[in-house]
């Protein structure tokens, strides 16, 4: 495997609750919501990165630390090698940019398109002040917008648009890491495919590495190239794309596929894919965090030991953390075949 | 063919506004048949939420139904008066909403909430319909019942909400349930639960379903027809596996090509050009024109209706062989 561009090692994101006070004064420990709790992941240079799960997960968490939005609790971030902690230089900030997921709130309502970029180039001195406004022009017309949009405000914007200015904002800095957080989920159906497509080019163009932070699998499987799936606060499976989806090994990741509605109605399996809801990640479950919820639990092995994330003995780079995913049983259920993605 | 339980004509939903008219819903048509699912599918916008709430007397207060008619079995529910009104809706139509948490009372326990439906509408005694109540909530899912009718809203998970959602919808015996984007707040896992539970709920009693959504694979999972909504429109209808197998309209052909899904072929994903029309100035003709790569001459004058196809589907489109043939092509649905 090629060296990483961005490497997190044990990871954790834990936040204190208030009004532990009580508690702390009976002489137990303050609650504490683990939102990330031990992760370990890495992206190459040039790839897109998908990470996938459920609400709550701790997937944006994980994404807000590696932006340098959270100091994380414990674990590590490297970048080409180089320690990065939430407080950094401004150079090493502009590495590493975020695209959020509204753009209605992520952009000032009372700036131009203009007032935000200038401000982003002239605080990092990216380009000399003569050259601030073709900067700005260059920057829009990367996103695919008129120049003339340069002097509009936000709300003047479609859903669409704002997502290209918030794009083009990130842009600004040209960063070598994008950390794209649901950039599309608060976009209409037609308009998703438009800002897809931008992120694709704009990687291809500018050489750029992206983490995708999503729910959707179908959009995840369509541009990403490797796919990190994460179950409370952790990463419970990883490997390429294509070998995600044609061969799951953790029945989370199974479940996930098989709970995404088919177009096909015939081709959506009858049981309903996981069962329950998931726990609380301030009263996590022991051993394994999926056991309660998992069809192929086996007590007492589940629920008292913590599976590793590790790969599958002719597959290196397919690292599952199941107690079963590299041997038996088998999976109870394996949704039906997916199409090979072009 | 038997006598449809819901049927809407040329439904028309206005909003006045400071700047003049805004036909949210502008001559939509469709009807259900007893025991059906039906899909209205569109992007906000569309008219597919204003048209529901149209259904159920739920407009916002500066819209108003200025067209159209609906009947419930057979009876136009816009031309009665309104007491009749309300009881037509009362008895017979109940709705599940989006966010469970703002639609629930959030200072009652969720029993009571499931009770008053029997209590009112069906003249239950109290203890019965607190009965009614907890196999109402078995009926749907919810784990330990008789606990969980003492808990307050917030004291339950989004999926569980939800289900009580439906256990209210389901309180008062309805023929018709409308359902507007029930799963989009919800967890993939948990949508996947919601979505079994009505499909299964649909065969097992027999209730007939409308279901909004913008997720046209939550409608396939649903509906066994469907009806596709442009700028206030109906612009095609049928049953859901050929229209999403081989739409004739090129709206629904273009949210087809851009949507990622499993099922569907791309090499890339292509997006409509464009974006939905001002409803307060709609383009002349027909509304999808100005994004449409098979537009000629003659879509930018007229109206147009739905025209008859074969196997009880309708499309708005005059050139919908020229689609049919697009499809031909290159085809949209992935073999297995």
């Amino acid at each position: 495997m090629p060296e990483p561009l961005l490497e997190v090692r044990g990871l954790a994101m834990h936040y204190p609750l208030r009004g532990g006070l009580g508690r702390r004064l009976r002489g137990r420990a303050a609650e504490v919501l683990r939102a990330v709790d031990g992760v370990d992941l890495e992206i190459v240079k040039g790839e897109t990165l998908g990470l996938v799960g459920e609400s709550g997960c701790g997937k944006s968490t994980l994404g807000r630390c590696i932006v340098g939005l959270e100091e994380p609790t414990a674990g590590e971030i490297r970048y080409a090698g180089e320690l990065l902690s939430a407080q950094r230089e401004k150079a090493t900030r502009r590495r590493i940019q975020m695209v959020f997921q509204d753009p209605y709130s992520s952009l000032n309502p009372r700036m131009t398109v203009r007032q935000t970029l200038a401000e982003l180039l002239r605080a990092h001195e990216m380009v000399p002040k003569k050259q601030i406004d073709a900067r700005c022009e260059e920057l829009l017309e990367l996103v695919g917008l008129p120049a003339r949009a340069l002097d509009a405000h936000p709300r003047q914007f479609s859903g669409g648009q704002r997502q290209r200015v918030s794009i083009a904002r990130a842009l600004a800095l040209e960063p070598e890491l994008l950390v794209a957080d649901e950039p599309v989920s608060a976009l209409d159906v037609s308009v998703q495919a438009t800002v897809l497509n931008l992120l694709d080019e704009l990687r291809e163009k500018l050489g750029l590495t992206v983490l995708l932070i999503a729910h959707n699998m179908a959009v995840v499987r369509h541009v990403c190239d490797r796919v990190a799936a994460m179950y409370l606060g952790r990463i419970v499976e990883t490997t390429e794309t294509q070998e995600l989806f044609t061969n799951p090994r953790h029945p989370y990741t199974q479940g996930l596929l098989a709970a995404v509605p088919r177009l096909v109605p015939g081709r959506s399996s009858e049981a309903v894919a996981v069962a329950g809801d998931p726990p609380s990640p301030i009263d996590l479950p022991t051993g394994c965090r999926f056991h309660p919820r998992c069809p192929i639990a086996q007590e007492p092995l589940c629920s008292e030991r913590d599976p590793v994330l590790e790969s599958g003995p002719d597959r290196p780079g397919h690292l599952a953390a199941c107690h079963f995913a590299w041997g038996e049983p088998v999976p109870a259920h394996v949704p039906e075949i997916i199409q090979e993605a072009t | 063919m038997s006598e449809p339980l819901l049927r809407v004509t040329d439904l028309q939903v206005e909003f006045q506004l400071a700047r003049g008219i805004l036909r949210a819903v502008d001559g939509a048509s469709f009807e259900v048949q007893p025991g059906e699912a039906l899909g209205l599918v569109g992007e906000s916008g569309s008219g597919k939420t204003m048209a529901l709430r149209a259904l159920v007397g739920l407009l916002p207060r500066t819209a108003r139904i200025a067209g159209g008619s609906i009947e419930i079995d057979g009876e136009d529910i816009v031309r009665a008066d309104e007491s009749r009104r309300r009881e037509l809706r009362g008895h017979s139509v109940s709705m599940i909403f989006q966010e469970p948490m703002t639609a629930l009372n959030p200072v009652m326990r969720v029993g009571d909430q499931i009770a008053e439906g029997p209590l009112v509408r069906l003249g239950l005694t109290r203890r019965r319909a607190r009965e009614r109540a907890v196999e109402l909530m078995r009926l749907v899912g919810i784990p330990d019942p008789l606990r969980r009718a003492e808990a307050y809203p917030h004291e339950l998970s989004g999926g569980l909400r939800q289900r009580v959602m439906i256990a209210i919808a389901l309180s008062s015996d309805p023929k018709l349930i409308l359902c507007d984007e029930p799963t989009t707040a919800l967890d993939v896992t948990i949508q996947d639960q919601i979505l079994k539970l009505l499909r299964s709920l649909q065969e097992r009693l027999g209730v007939t379903l409308v279901f909004v959504s913008h997720d046209l694979a939550v409608i396939a999972q649903t509906c066994s027809s469907v009806a596709v909504m442009y700028a206030g429109q109906v612009v095609e209808t049928g049953r859901v596996e050929a229209v999403f197998r081989e739409p004739r309209h090129p709206y629904t052909l273009g949210l087809l090509r851009s949507v990622p899904d499993f099922d569907l072929v791309h090499e890339r994903l292509s997006s409509i050009p464009g974006a939905p029309p001002d409803l307060a100035a709609p383009p002349p003709g027909c509304r999808f024109h100005p994004r449409c790569s098979f537009a000629r001459e003659d879509c930018i004058h007229g109206d147009f209706p739905l025209l008859q196809l074969e196997h009880a589907r309708a499309t708005a489109c005059i050139h919908h062989d020229v689609c049919a043939e697009d499809v031909r092509r290159e085809p949209v649905i992935a073999d297995a």
